[in-house]
């Protein structure tokens, strides 16, 4: 029966082929519209530390100016001060902790006519690879000994590894930047958090680092900070004063593996805020704040915005394409009024004829989902024009199999709903009526 | 005319009218909504940043070795006389940042020493000398420009803030609201307790970060600061820019090796990288509108057509009881626009409910009121578009249709 039905469709179809082909493009195109704004979102949104997004914590102190908050309503500082960041690191009191801060320095390459540029470091503590789950392809991180020592080692990613040393293991080799020689002891394999979720202070679609370095090493040989700045006092001259200061630059983020060992730690933070307001500072009430990475991420807005805004024209938009979709099925069912009459009339169930005309709405469902999925690539790819100024579009504008099976779970869901009524119309002719007039 | 019976037919097939009035009600929403969005961005994107753009460029000295604070003094020194000699070059200037960078220095400022309070008004903070408001094209109003003696190198271990400045008009409208008279000669306080007398007023001089609220404040520091990364600001006679360029690259390159030049970059560029996401949200929402109009003007034919051959019969007999062509087009086109009514106006509440959420949520300009009369008017007019199609095809239904059966 299901493949006489099949027939009965595909003749049916066939039968209006221009209003046919008008519905099942008006489900692809809605489809793909809602589905290329979805999975931007769904990248740009995505977490790539959910598996420890329980252990992770990052760090906010309230240091800021008595007379207003940082942010509004009393939010703490998104950065925590040289002063701060180092005691509590020196502290070690979580089982992990990192402090780190984006920095640029001139790398020289060897070779005559190889040509210096300028390259973006991560000044980072030890336990920055481990706590972000950094993988490795040759070496290993610093280890902690080298964040008090001052040690001039470097992890390079593997890009920049490609770029000094064509990708050979490069562990024990040295490089110069700023005419100071550093010994590579790591490279990363290919790492790529979406979105920059160690730190969001800056733009968190962009790639990490191409250097890591120890954060004590960077300050003394006095490296400026590339990111976020923020102070609410004067600073006095010179980069002793600023190290001094109360200005917020640096990223904090701590590793604790159980409720009691955030209790803990948040009781540490408040003890060591009421130490530093007996030296006079802090003016401000205890403020402290442990965030998760997910937490994080949804104060720093990682998603725009004008992502939400697009995401719901757009699915306003699949509606328009849906209601487009009932109306056209309708018609057609009303059409064919005196059909059903006297199939009715001659003994069609109203199951057969519900069965019947589900089918034809199924298939034109699942034309339109499969020709959605091709319709979101297209999306994909105008987004990607749209916005090609961006380096790093190419990577929020990936498609992935999850989301396929959402487009077409989708398109026959939303096609055998805007079949339903139309469906049911056609099953309530009663056998008779239509026939007495002709 | 014969509104009555058209109204009453369609009261006979309410689900399909009632369907196409919804589709043209969301379509309304979405419309006016991307509109709104639309009009906003391009607002933003038309804004003027105050600069020469056409005839401005940008570039970066990065020093990598260790050069003390007198040596990348000379440097930069020598580096300035040797683009300001250059034929072609009507100015230029060693500066922190420029309009529509998306980087730069802020200072909240405020009218009694201390530190800075919710009163305090932010300002982006332009370096320079006195070739600042050449090059940046700026317009002085009120005043007059530093003096050569105004202009001096930051000391090494002291932050002090130089005493004189000249302010856009919008930051001086903000920071003296309640004061009268010209501004120059007034006093502010910056980093808490330094205080700095308005020498100038210029007209017009954006912040670096164009979606800012206060892009219009900004200032000017009549300081120069001897970091080893230093950004050059160069203004070209017309004509001459496009050739200075690679040449100032060049000269810069190879006079001093321990040093890299880079980013060098057109202020239209500039311009459009800052406005990319507004440039490519309006590309987004008018191809959503596109598209949408298109598939509502298809299903509003698909649906007309239908019903013309479902009342082929019918409009037969009436055409054989006298109804002329026009009278069955007539019908079609009143039967459309009664829905499409319908929808607008639905489309018209729906338009402001999701306005009033979106402003709420997303904090975005609320609509301009003639935006829903302007895109009623234009779904009418696709509407009816739409219809005449299928209307025309109907009123070509001979009378003698009627006589046959179906």
């Amino acid at each position: 029966m299901f493949r006489y039905y099949l027939k009965l469709s595909i003749l049916s179809i066939r039968a209006n082929p221009a209003l046919s082909a008008l519905m099942v493009a008006a489900i692809a195109i809605g489809i793909g519209a809602f589905m290329t704004i979805v999975t931007v979102r769904h990248v740009m949104s995505d977490n790539p530390v959910a598996h420890k997004n329980d252990v992770l914590y990052h760090v906010r102190l309230d240091n800021w100016n008595p007379n207003e908050p940082y942010d509004e309503p009393n939010e703490p500082p998104e950065q925590v001060t040289y002063l701060d960041s180092t005691a509590l690191h020196e502290a070690g009191r979580a089982f992990r902790q990192t402090i780190s801060f984006k920095s640029d320095r001139v790398v020289q390459p060897e070779g005559e006519d190889a040509k210096p540029f300028q390259q973006e470091i991560r000044a980072t503590t030890a336990d920055f690879f481990a706590m972000f789950d950094v993988p490795f392809q040759y070496g290993s991180p610093w280890d902690t000994a080298a964040d008090r020592s001052e040690e001039r080692v470097v992890v390079l990613s593997s890009e920049m590894n490609q770029r000094l040393f064509g990708s050979e293991d490069s562990v024990g080799r040295m490089i110069t930047m700023n005419k100071e020689l550093y010994r590579v002891v790591g490279v990363l394999a290919d790492w790529m958090p979406i979105p920059k979720v160690y730190d969001l202070n800056n733009n968190p679609y962009e790639k990490p680092e191409g250097i890591f370095a120890p954060f004590s090493l960077a300050v003394s040989g006095e490296w400026g900070s590339s990111g976020n700045n923020s102070c609410w006092k004067p600073t006095g001259g010179g980069y002793e004063a600023y190290l001094a200061s109360e200005c917020i630059w640096i990223q904090m983020w701590v590793e604790l593996r159980s409720a009691s060992e955030k209790g803990a730690y948040m009781q540490f933070l408040d003890d060591y805020v009421e130490e530093q307001k007996t030296l006079g500072r802090f003016p401000r009430e205890l403020n402290n704040r442990l965030d998760t990475p997910a937490e994080w991420m949804v104060y720093q807005e990682v998603v725009d915005d004008m992502v939400n805004v697009l995401l719901s024209l757009a699915a306003l938009f699949l509606v328009v394409c849906l209601l487009n979709t009932v109306g056209l099925l309708l018609a057609k069912v009303m059409r064919r009024t005196n059909d059903i009459s006297l199939r009715r009339a001659l003994g069609a169930s109203r199951s057969a004829l519900f069965s019947q005309y589900i089918i034809e709405a199924g298939m034109i469902g699942v034309t339109g989902g499969l020709a959605g999925i091709g319709m979101t690539w297209l999306g994909l790819r105008g987004i990607e024009n749209v916005f090609s100024g961006y380096d790093f579009i190419t990577y929020l504008v990936s498609m992935d199999w999850t989301m396929v099976l959402v487009a077409v779970a989708l398109a026959i869901v939303s096609a055998l709903g805007a079949a339903l009524y139309p469906t049911w119309r056609a099953c309530s002719v009663s056998p008779a009526t239509t026939l007495r007039i002709q | 005319m014969d509104i009555g019976p058209i109204w009453r037919a369609m009261l006979k097939n309410k689900a399909g009218f009632v369907l196409i009035a919804l589709q043209i009600a969301v379509t309304m929403t979405i419309m006016v909504n991307a509109f709104a969005i639309m009009q906003e961005r391009a607002n933003n994107t038309a804004r003027a940043s105050g600069l020469d753009e056409a005839n401005t460029f940008a570039l970066v000295s990065a020093s990598f070795a260790e050069f003390d604070r007198e040596e990348q003094m000379t440097l930069i020194d020598e580096d300035l006389a040797l683009i300001r000699g250059l034929p072609g070059v009507k100015s230029a200037v060693a500066t922190n940042s420029y309009p529509l960078r998306q980087g730069g220095w802020s200072m909240a400022l405020q009218l009694v020493p201390g530190n800075q309070t919710a009163d305090s008004v932010g300002s982006a903070i332009y370096f320079v000398d006195e070739h600042g408001v050449d090059t940046f094209a700026s317009n002085i109003i009120d005043g007059k420009n530093f003096t050569p003696n105004q202009v001096a190198w930051s000391a090494e271990d002291d932050d002090t803030w130089p005493a004189h400045a000249i302010i856009t008009e919008a930051l001086g409208k903000d920071l003296f609201a309640d004061e009268q008279g010209s501004y120059v000669g007034k006093t502010f306080y910056i980093n808490d307790n330094d205080p700095v007398n308005v020498v100038g007023v210029i007209e017009k001089l954006q912040a670096p970060w164009p979606s800012w609220s206060g892009v219009e404040k900004s200032m000017l520091v009549p300081q120069r600061r001897p970091w080893d990364f230093q950004r050059y600001v160069v203004r070209a006679e017309p004509g001459y820019r496009d050739a200075l360029m690679p040449q100032i690259e060049e000269l810069l390159s190879n006079s001093n090796n321990d040093r890299i030049i880079r980013d060098m970059i057109i202020m239209e560029d500039v311009r459009e990288n800052a406005y990319l996401d507004d440039t490519a949200l309006i590309k987004i929402l008018s191809f959503i509108v596109g598209t949408l109009v298109v598939i509502t003007g298809l299903g509003i034919v698909g649906l007309a057509s239908f019903n013309v051959s479902r009342r082929t019969r019918q409009i037969g007999i009436r055409r054989a009881l006298g109804a002329t062509k026009p009278a069955i087009v007539r019908y079609f086109m009143v039967e459309n626009f009664l829905v499409s009514s319908i929808g607008l106006v639905v489309g018209g509440i729906l338009s402001v409910a999701l306005n009033i959420a979106m402003v709420e949520a997303f904090s975005l300009e609320p609509l301009a009121w003639y935006v829903i009369p302007l895109a009623m008017v234009a779904l009418w007019t696709v509407g009816q578009a739409a219809v005449a199609g299928p209307a025309r095809r109907a009123s070509n239904i001979t009378p003698a249709i009627a006589t046959r059966s179906s």
